[in-house]
């Protein structure tokens, strides 16, 4: 038996679509009429200009004062999912992302700042929770690094242009004996 | 010109292809607790249905004690029950439970009357409460708890008895010793 390392709550199962009798009548005689096309492409255009980009947020997890709504949300931003780990707490629809979500809402009803209620998540889950790495030695590497390869690299340009610009002077000048003897080559190529 | 400058792109390569290749086949959702060596977060669970006691943070003074993270739901961890159970009648260590997560009251009960009720004492965790305070990312997930309630090993996935007799047993020995 292969065990399975780790495994998280299940989701709850979507409630299943039913559709009326009188919708599928009318959806029929929509795509049979000639404005599809056009319904369509205005349905597309209207969709993307109207899209906002919708989080996991159940309305019932929302808190009643929207500025503390609003700070909730900021928070969640910049929280990872642990589950689904590249999104934030507040797009993820994972069970354990919807208790952080209603954790931090609680924390900020009873009167945390921002800061404490990021804090105490960091104090359960390490900076790894934090969707922005915070700046410190751990992380010096991470947040200096392509800084320092983009210097390194300037370097190395600047370098091999100037040993270019070097070259382009071309090599050094003559001196007596060889201008006498190229005079003689340009006067008598057997000699 | 100096030779050694070519080298250096190079080396650059060289030291990043390392790093990564280091971190290659690594399993990404093995975080490191940062809880070891703390002290176990303050939590108070109820009893789980048909209970009469739940499991809060004090009951784990004064023992060695494993508290382990479950859910019916969860295959993994009806995988490493028949481990608990074991442990349990061996009395090697007291095992407390965190039942987390059920859809109903009732399925952790019915869970444990089926497959065996390896706990000493069982918390009712539906919204993960104390998941969190633990840092639970996923069950199961268990702890190594000392006499004074401080966290000093966390295991994630199922319990084997290669970790157990290598890492965890000895450690438990050590900790009762101290």
């Amino acid at each position: 038996m292969r065990l399975k390392k780790k495994e998280y709550p299940p989701r709850p199962e979507a409630p299943a679509q039913r559709a009326s009798k009188g919708d599928a009548i009318r959806r029929e005689r929509w795509l049979r009429s000639a404005w599809k096309p056009a319904g369509t492409a205005a349905a597309l255009l209207a969709a993307t200009l109207l899209a906002t980009p919708a989080g996991a947020v159940d309305p019932s997890e929302m808190l009643d004062d929207p500025a503390l709504e609003k700070r909730a949300q900021e928070i969640g931003r910049e929280l990872r999912c642990l589950v689904c780990q590249n999104e934030s707490i507040e797009d993820s629809n994972a069970e354990l992302a919807g208790d952080l979500r209603v954790l931090v809402r609680d924390r900020l009803k009873d009167g945390d700042s921002d800061r404490e209620v990021v804090d105490y998540v960091v104090s359960r889950y390490g900076d790894y929770v934090l969707l922005t790495p915070p700046f410190k030695a751990e992380t010096l590497l991470l947040w200096a690094g392509p800084g320092a390869l983009l210097l390194i690299g300037l370097t190395g340009l600047a370098l091999f242009y100037r040993r270019g610009a070097g070259e382009a002077d071309g090599p050094p000048p003559l001196n007596d004996r060889e201008r006498a003897r190229l005079a003689r080559l340009l006067e008598d190529p057997d000699s | 010109m100096q030779r050694w400058i070519y080298l250096v792109p190079l080396i650059v390569v060289l030291v990043l292809g390392g790093l990564f290749w280091s971190q290659l086949g690594k399993d990404p959702h093995r975080i490191d607790s940062v809880l070891i060596n703390q002290a176990v977060p303050p939590f108070d669970l109820p009893p789980i249905e048909g209970r009469q006691r739940g499991f809060s943070s004090a009951d784990l003074l004064g023992q060695v004690s494993l508290v382990n993270v479950f859910g019916s739901w969860c295959i993994a961890c009806r995988a490493e029950h028949g481990f608990l159970v074991r442990i349990k009648a061996n009395r090697e260590v007291p095992i407390f439970g965190i039942d987390w997560r059920e859809k109903d009251r009732t399925a952790g009960p019915a869970w444990l009357a089926r497959h065996g009720d390896p706990y000493t004492l069982v918390g009712d965790d539906p919204d993960s409460k104390a998941a969190i305070a633990f840092g639970v990312t996923g069950a199961p997930e268990s702890f190594i708890v000392d006499r004074q309630g401080i966290i000093r090993y966390k295991h994630i996935g199922p319990l084997t008895p290669e970790v157990w007799t290598e890492t965890i047993k000895p450690l438990i020995e050590k900790l009762k010793q101290s």
